[in-house]
């Protein structure tokens, strides 16, 4: 997957996570949670969606470098160049 | 007695499988309306059930949907229909004295399920267990989700009673009301139980699960060939306040809860205990300073099983006496059972018989069970009676408990 469909399907979670908000303008290198309403139990279901789509699996340790799109893309972008 | 000791409902909110208000539900039961239909539920496909169809997204956004359950929605719906009902301003009350009390039969029991239904599909791996599972299954979900839907600080919980909760929610608004905890309660009770298999499965194989190829023929409390119960889903919040607060700013006044009593069989996992129905009812009717001949209309419990109709007529006839005029009636004919929500939702659907003198009918009794014969029991058509003063509520449930509410017609 290239990086630029990594981050359409981040925006597909976040769109189904969180489905009353525009995501039109999220800024990719603003956090996210500053920029939409998005709690930690909403991170933890974009994590959960990763796990069971495409079998990732984040460790706690990392879940800051998925703070804004930008850091989500090139965090997941190794992880899902085979997918 | 004073009236900052009465108690009295001033706003009802409801959904039931028939209707998602109190002008379309008294409507349906006058109108012999079921709402019980099909579903389909994990492992056992069809089954015969009363779903809900109000819209979830009047009150909540599509988010709150997502991360909470079905039965925190119908409470949601509910509250907010109550509140709205009863003409109070929610942003002009404080809301740190506003309490919530909901009846439960079970919860959880939904999200349990379909969390394992969905590990399956990865070899029951946990790691795909959800972390919202143990949010939604607390056992104050329902309630909570109210809380912070609406913005209410006050305190919430719910009320496990099996299917004798739904009068236990509105019993234990009352007397936080009485006991100063509260200026406003948002009582009553809910259901989610159609969306969980096990409770269908357990009443089959128990020989309690209705069966018949009409759905809506399948809860027929009282008739002869009635073979168990219709799970349901629904709720009903009342708004409790006291008299003098509800006088003070004009509101309409459905009634006043004069008696109430709450016991426990002492008995059997699943089987009624006439006996303690008996002392349940003349409880409540002693805390009322009433006699048998101020009731006028009794809601029945009856969920259609044989033995547990068979064991509340024999209750009401020890209580009443063979020759009693009191009309009674069944609202689960038409609904099913809704479980948590059935005793407030039953009570509410008979209030409007205060002023349109009307006593709904009990549907589906083709061939009466001689063992449900009353004088007055209210079949197949709705009766025209001169008065209505008091109502007396019967809604009983596993592990032997029962409960019981009287409402009177209120009067200055």
């Amino acid at each position: 997957m290239k990086a630029e469909e990594i981050r359409s399907t981040i925006l597909e979670f976040i769109s189904e996570i969180l489905p009353d908000e525009d995501l039109s303008d999220l800024k990719p290198d603003v956090r996210i949670r500053d920029q939409i309403e998005m709690d930690s139990m909403d991170f933890l279901d974009i994590i959960m969606e990763l796990r069971k789509r495409y079998g990732i699996t984040v460790p706690e340790d990392d879940y800051m470098q998925l703070s804004t799109l930008d850091g989500a893309v090139a965090y997941l972008e190794p992880l899902m160049k085979d997918i | 007695m004073n009236n900052e000791t009465r108690i009295v409902i001033t706003g009802i909110g409801l959904t039931a499988p028939n209707g998602n208000n109190l002008e379309e539900f008294r409507q349906n039961l006058l109108a012999g309306k079921s709402g019980v239909g099909k579903i389909e539920t994990h492992y056992m496909g069809e089954v015969i059930a009363g779903v809900c169809d109000f819209d979830p997204l009047k009150y909540q956004k599509k988010k709150e949907l997502r991360r909470g359950t079905r039965a925190g929605s119908i409470a949601i719906y509910c509250a907010h229909e109550a509140i709205i009902d009863s003409k109070l301003d929610l942003d002009s009350v404080d809301k740190s004295r506003i309490g919530i009390y909901l009846g439960i039969t079970e919860h959880g029991n939904v999200e349990t399920e379909n969390e394992i239904y969905n590990i399956k599909e990865y070899n029951y791996n946990v790691d795909f267990w959800s972390h919202h599972h143990n949010p939604r299954t607390v056992a104050n979900s329902p309630a909570g989700e109210v809380t912070l839907n609406m913005g209410i600080t006050g305190p919430h919980y719910t009320l496990g009673a099996a299917c004798a909760a739904g009068n236990i929610g509105i019993i234990q608004g009352l007397q936080m009301l009485l006991l100063g905890e509260v200026d406003l309660a948002l009582a009553g009770g809910v259901s989610e139980t159609p969306h969980t298999f096990g409770v269908f499965a357990a009443f089959k194989n128990e020989g309690a699960l209705a069966s018949h190829p009409d759905p809506k023929k399948a809860s027929r409390p009282f008739d002869r060939d009635r073979n168990g119960i219709v799970v349901s889903e629904g709720g009903c919040i009342c708004v409790l306040e006291r008299l003098s607060d509800a006088l003070e700013r004009g509101a309409k006044i459905y009634g006043e809860i004069v008696g109430y009593a709450i016991n426990s069989d002492a008995f059997d996992f699943i089987l009624p205990n006439p006996e303690r129905q008996v002392e349940c009812m003349n409880l409540a009717l002693k805390k009322a300073g009433l006699s048998v001949s101020d009731i006028d209309i009794i809601n029945s419990h009856a969920t259609a099983t044989p033995e547990g109709d068979k064991a509340e007529c024999k209750a009401i006839r020890e209580v009443f006496g063979n020759d009693s005029n009191v009309y009674i009636n069944n609202t689960k004919s038409y609904i099913g059972h809704t479980m948590g929500a059935a005793g407030a939702l039953e009570l509410v659907g008979n209030l409007p018989s205060f002023e349109d003198h009307i006593v709904h009918q009990t549907i589906n009794v083709d061939n009466l069970d001689p063992e449900c014969v009353f004088k007055n029991l209210v079949i197949n058509e709705p009766r025209k009676v001169g008065k209505v003063d008091h109502i007396l509520n019967n809604s009983f449930g596993m592990l032997g408990i029962n409960s019981v509410l009287i409402v009177k017609r209120f009067e200055e």
